[in-house]
């Protein structure tokens, strides 16, 4: 296992690149911990896939260095890197037994016989395949291959870092729960350190220790799944997790209240001045419907989605979603609406403002 | 205008693909097929469009047998996982294709192409080519192929699989709002309880060939047929426990029982079993009559706002989806709580044979 830094990195598929926008991946300065499980979150187009390659070795940076517990690789092949990778799609030798599979990594560094069949036997339990281990690839389902790609990664215990590029894509959501867990009790047991590409932010904050939030090339926020639900530092955060994601709303703000067209909601904290584009952000998950309390608002319509139900409605001309727990009534006459001042952030130009204690 | 499947079923090399299926979709109705990879749900929808013939049963449109008739002769659209346009022509002249296919006149041709537009919210992109645009607006453009047609029976399958999570958040606030205005029945494939839920309208569940269950997508949600069917509807799947009854009381082992009330009186003594949906297991806090149970923290997932749970009861795995974050480590027995209002009960074999009392009540 390894800490793996990224110093000064960025890359451009340009061959000149001259402004920012050029860039597919804008300058990063990042220490991933040795031992930790972390998940790189985004939408297509973001950088998350260019960063990956540049760790793996697929691709080399334009610009920075990647070191591997202190060792500049910024050069080296993937072959020389030690790491392991999972893709989208499975990658198994259709014409091997399921145990040669598994075993392939560990034989091709020549471990002797006797510690390739105990692994492989370890292995096969945590991905419950020890009844197949005599089978064929050829015929599994892709759902099976995926496991025995996931099991291959896995083997060895002496890489720097298992990489992941959306492992689960191919699986069905009922087979994705169990895998899921697998992959973390692994990362519980060894201590690996992982990093795991999606789009999915349920995979990425259920995976992760950390979640790394890639926007138009840029980190906007590593946190815990937790800081990124409670505290976006960007909209795009904001937006990207949760479903529905947070309500973004413009708004003037002055000391610790939000002016929103002449109303006024309270905040958890007072702000100065605020330059550029001012908004408030609040979780549907921390808006309340009522009938008597806070400001007006019209529900156009509201979706049973089984353990709660999404109140789609508008709000001084915006829109906004409201999350109510399945046992809780929706009346015709909730016309009216408050916000959790404690869960209410403020952006402006998009980044969070932290307040001073009011 | 209705499309009626009459015992309809189908082989393909001495395997039932589809066991015999009756089924009526009305007019200007979203019905939702949900189920697993392999549960048949392209199997139907392709016996819907007449892209395979059936091995026996009939296949009624407006009350006319169509069964064996071609795919060209009926006004059918289909759209697939993967959007299919044509790369090197516009996006206007993408939507237009399949109508001019059809020989319809050019003015109403254009007149059509624009509405098609308007209502996927493509009108500023007619001129660029598929591949300019976003992957939610090609797969737009994949639907506006099919809508344009103005056919009866639209059948999408898994039509949102390949996107980003998000914009297939977004997707499915649209769709049902294009169905709406478009009249047609909607028929709509995917593996996704979520994705049910929010497309509301009638969902047929799917296993093995068989459709388990058809309603309104709530009632199918909260009041399933059976086990299969509430598997099926789950995601993460419904934890089980073997229960009993002896007089008037259910017993849930550990020493946990509760009153049999209303339907479950009537239930002669024996054995059932008990299935009860994540989100309605607690740890820590728990309404005045629930019930205790031990458990083994097998691993905790944090989505930020919420822990799901993986537990071990007495040798079967339960999944609890509980409020906030609680750092939990495995090998950890807890204490977990269930409300009897909130659990199923089925018969051994799996039939349900008495709702939650919740769900009465939703």
């Amino acid at each position: 296992m390894a800490k793996i830094t990224l110093d000064n990195l960025a890359h451009s598929y340009l061959p000149n690149p001259g402004s920012e926008a050029d860039f597919a991946l804008k300058e990063l300065n990042h220490d991933w911990d040795d031992g930790a499980a972390y998940a790189l979150l985004g939408a297509s187009g973001c950088g998350k896939s260019t960063l990956l390659n540049i760790i793996s070795g697929l691709l080399q940076p334009s610009q920075g260095r990647v070191l591997f517990d202190g060792q500049d690789v910024t050069n080296a092949p993937t072959a020389e890197r030690n790491i392991a990778q999972v893709f989208q799609f499975p990658v198994v030798y259709d014409t091997m037994t399921v145990r040669d599979n598994l075993a392939f990594p560990l034989r091709n560094r020549g471990r002797d016989e006797k510690y390739v069949a105990e692994r492989v036997q370890e292995i096969a339990r945590m991905i419950g395949m020890e009844e197949m281990l005599n089978r064929k690839a050829r015929g599994l389902t892709a759902d099976a291959k995926q496991k025995i790609s996931l099991g291959r990664g896995m083997v060895r215990k002496d890489v720097n870092a298992l990489l992941f590029d959306e492992p689960l894509t191919v699986i069905d959501p009922h087979m994705k729960w169990e895998l899921r867990t697998q992959l973390k009790k692994l990362h519980h047991d060894f201590g690996h350190t992982m990093i795991y590409v999606t789009h999915d932010q349920t995979e990425a904050l259920t995976f992760a220790d950390k979640v790394v939030v890639m926007y138009d090339g840029r980190v906007v926020q590593i946190g815990t799944p937790e800081e990124l639900f409670e505290r976006p530092e960007h909209t795009f955060v904001g937006y990207f997790i949760g479903s529905p994601g947070m309500n973004v709303i413009p708004a003037r703000i002055e000391g610790n209240r939000a002016y929103i067209d002449g109303s006024h909601v309270e905040l958890s904290q007072g702000f100065g001045a605020l330059e550029g584009k001012v908004e408030i952000g609040v979780r549907p998950e921390f808006v309340k419907l009522s009938q008597s309390e806070g400001l007006p608002v019209r529900v156009r319509r509201v979706e049973d989605v089984g353990r709660h139900k999404i109140i789609r409605a508008e709000f001084f001309g915006n829109d906004i979603n409201i999350i109510a727990d399945e046992d809780e009534e929706v009346s015709a006459d909730m016309n009216r609406v408050t916000f959790d001042r404690d869960h209410v952030n403020v952006y402006a130009n998009d980044w969070r403002v932290q307040g001073e204690a009011a | 205008m209705t499309l009626e499947l009459k015992g309809v079923s189908k082989q393909v090399e001495g395997q039932t693909h589809i066991h015999p299926t009756d089924l009526t979709l009305e007019q200007g109705t979203m019905n939702v097929l949900l189920g697993p990879t392999t549960a048949g749900k392209t199997s139907l929808m392709r016996l819907m469009a007449g892209l395979d013939a059936p091995a026996t049963g009939q296949i009624l449109w407006q009350g006319q047998d169509v069964t064996g008739q071609r795919v060209q002769d009926r006004k059918v659209a289909m759209v697939y996982q993967q959007f299919i346009n044509y790369p090197s022509m516009s996006v206007y002249d993408n939507i237009a294709s399949p109508i001019r296919l059809m020989g319809v006149d050019k003015a109403e041709i254009d007149r059509r192409v624009r509405e098609t537009a308007e209502l996927m919210q493509l009108t500023p992109m007619l001129e660029r080519k598929p591949l300019e645009l976003s992957g939610g607006q090609q797969q737009r453009c994949a639907l506006a192929r099919a809508l344009v047609k103005n056919a009866g029976l639209v059948l999408l399958d898994e039509p949102l699989a390949n996107l980003d999570y998000k914009l297939r958040e977004e997707l499915r606030v649209e769709i049902p709002k294009i169905f709406e205005a478009s009249g047609a029945i909607f028929v709509y494939a995917t593996t996704e309880p979520e994705e049910a839920l929010l497309l509301g309208g009638k969902t047929a569940t799917l296993w093995e060939g068989r459709v388990t269950q058809f309603g309104p997508t709530p009632e199918v949600y909260r009041q399933p047929v059976d086990a299969t069917t509430a598997r099926v509807f789950s995601d993460p799947p419904m934890n089980f426990l073997q229960i009993s009854k002896t007089g008037g009381r259910i017993l849930f082992g550990e020493g946990q029982s509760a009153e049999a009330t209303g339907k479950l009186a009537e239930l002669p003594d024996g054995r059932y079993m008990a299935g009860f949906r994540p989100n309605h297991l607690e740890i820590g806090k728990h309404a005045g009559d629930a019930m205790a149970f031990q458990a083994t923290l097998h691993v905790t997932e944090l989505t930020g706002s919420e822990t799901f749970v993986h537990l071990d009861h007495d040798g079967e795995r339960w999944v609890g989806l509980v409020h906030g974050v609680h750092d939990l480590q495995p090998g950890e027995e807890l204490t977990v709580w269930l409300e009897p209002r909130h659990v199923y009960i089925f018969s051994e074999e799996g039939r349900l044979v008495a709702p939650a009392a919740y769900a009465l009540a939703a």
